[in-house]
């Protein structure tokens, strides 16, 4: 089967010469459809390279990336950029959205870019409002709505127009522990529906919502974790 | 043990038999405290002997159909329990800290790699606490608590892991660990409890 997202013997070096720095070394990782992976690392670690490496915002110095199978490397400039546009959902962690458009708009943005008509962008853009619970608020400006509202938004304009591979850096940025926790539930909902979900943080509470973590550490994964057994062994376990 | 207490607390509500304290006592944890029916009998009994419930007079012939009501002693003793502050101040003696500082001493062992392991291994613990979360209704205000109590203790031990991966960095090459052997010289004990 094609993993959504591969990695292979993907480094990163920036600069050169006495300068040089290993951002990545060789690391591989594949995420499938409906798991979300949480990478995980103290700060220069490289987890926001592998990010935007991942998300094609970025070309590795050597190995290869495939999305869907497809080496990055060997579609043209504008096809990857397409790509960018039609397969990957990016969440940022100040979440990024445009304050003279609507929440609606923001949502289809990605959609419109990629030439789609605004009456078929605009009924996929509520469909992925919906799925977040925020169609209500489809006219709203960004500064209308609260942090938690802004996110969902955020998270809309990720997934919508059924992209395959959501990227999110920090994605829960200032918001306490109940409304992280909240927006690790809504990313982890959204890779149910079949998309391959990949979350930088260094955050153990956030990473913990992954079905995988990956540890990284000076540029080389140094570790994951091995799917948990079911929640019933921790809490049933002295149960008559 | 807190179980007398959250029995006082279900009473404070209103009398009830035990068996519906049992269903309460359980469905208010978020499930996690499996409690038998004989244990909510006999703590019962003790609280009434020490006058912080009495039966109501409803029911009565065997224990097991008596109501109980809380009495003003037990609900001036639950309001002083729920303002008492929990032991937390253990000595330091903590396992994995322990673990961490025998490892300082064994030369051949890489320390990282140690710390990665039991960071992996908590990580691990805490994924399956927010499965719980993440299985339970979002309303499920109890599930949640218990479950946010565990996921806080063990996300400060990640970060303790995290802090002693940035101390050991600064350390100097572990080369020097193999000193030769000297007389030692007495410490001072660390206190920490008043």
């Amino acid at each position: 089967m094609t993993s959504a997202l591969e990695l292979r013997q993907v480094s990163k070096i920036y600069g050169s010469g006495p300068t040089e720095v290993d951002a990545l070394s060789e690391v591989d990782v594949s995420v499938e459809r409906g798991e979300l992976v949480a990478i995980m690392g103290p700060s220069g670690s490289g987890k926001s390279t592998l990010l935007t490496i991942a998300g094609s915002l970025e070309e590795p110095t050597s190995g290869q990336v495939l999305v869907d199978g497809v080496d990055l490397a060997t579609v043209s400039r504008s096809d990857r950029a397409r790509m960018r546009r039609r397969s990957i959902g990016y969440v940022f962690q100040d979440f990024n959205l445009l304050p003279g458009l609507t929440a609606l708009e923001n949502v289809t943005l990605p959609l419109e870019l990629d030439g789609i008509g605004a009456k078929a962008a605009r009924a996929r853009g509520l469909e992925a409002m919906e799925d977040l619970d925020v169609a209500e608020h489809a006219d709203r400006y960004p500064d209308e709505l609260s942090g938690g509202e802004r996110q969902r938004v955020a998270i809309a304009r990720a997934i919508v127009g059924k992209r395959g591979l959501l990227l999110a850096d920090e994605p829960t940025g200032a918001l306490d522990s109940v409304n992280g926790g909240a927006v690790m539930r809504l990313l982890r909902a959204a890779t149910r529906r079949g998309v391959a979900g990949v979350v930088v943080t260094h955050e153990a509470q956030l990473a913990s919502w992954a079905d995988r973590v990956v540890f990284l550490r000076d540029g080389h994964v140094v570790d994951q974790t091995v799917a948990p057994p079911g929640p019933e062994s921790l809490l049933a376990g002295d149960r008559r | 043990m807190s179980v007398p207490f959250a029995l006082l607390a279900l009473l404070s509500e209103g009398p009830k038999y035990g068996l519906r304290l049992q269903n309460e006592f359980e469905s208010r944890t978020g499930e996690v405290w499996p409690l038998n029916v004989g244990q909510v009998y006999t703590t019962l009994q003790r609280l009434e002997r020490d006058g912080l419930v009495e039966a109501d007079g409803e029911g009565e012939r065997s224990q097991k159909q008596k109501r109980y009501r809380i009495t003003s002693a037990g609900a001036q003793e639950l309001a002083d329990w729920l303002r008492t502050p929990p032991e937390l101040v253990p000595p330091p003696r903590d396992e994995l800290v322990i673990k961490v500082l025998v490892a300082l001493q064994v030369p051949a062992i890489d320390i990282g790699e140690i710390l990665q392991a039991h960071r992996r291994h908590v990580i691990e613990v805490m994924q399956r606490y927010t499965r719980i979360k993440a299985a339970a209704a979002e309303d499920d205000v109890p599930l949640a608590l218990v479950a946010d109590a565990e996921l806080f203790r063990l996300e400060a031990i990640v970060r303790w892991l995290d802090a002693a991966d940035v101390r050991l960095k600064q350390l100097p090459s572990r080369g020097s660990a193999l000193v030769e052997d000297t007389p030692l010289e007495r410490t001072q004990p660390m206190e920490v409890s008043q």
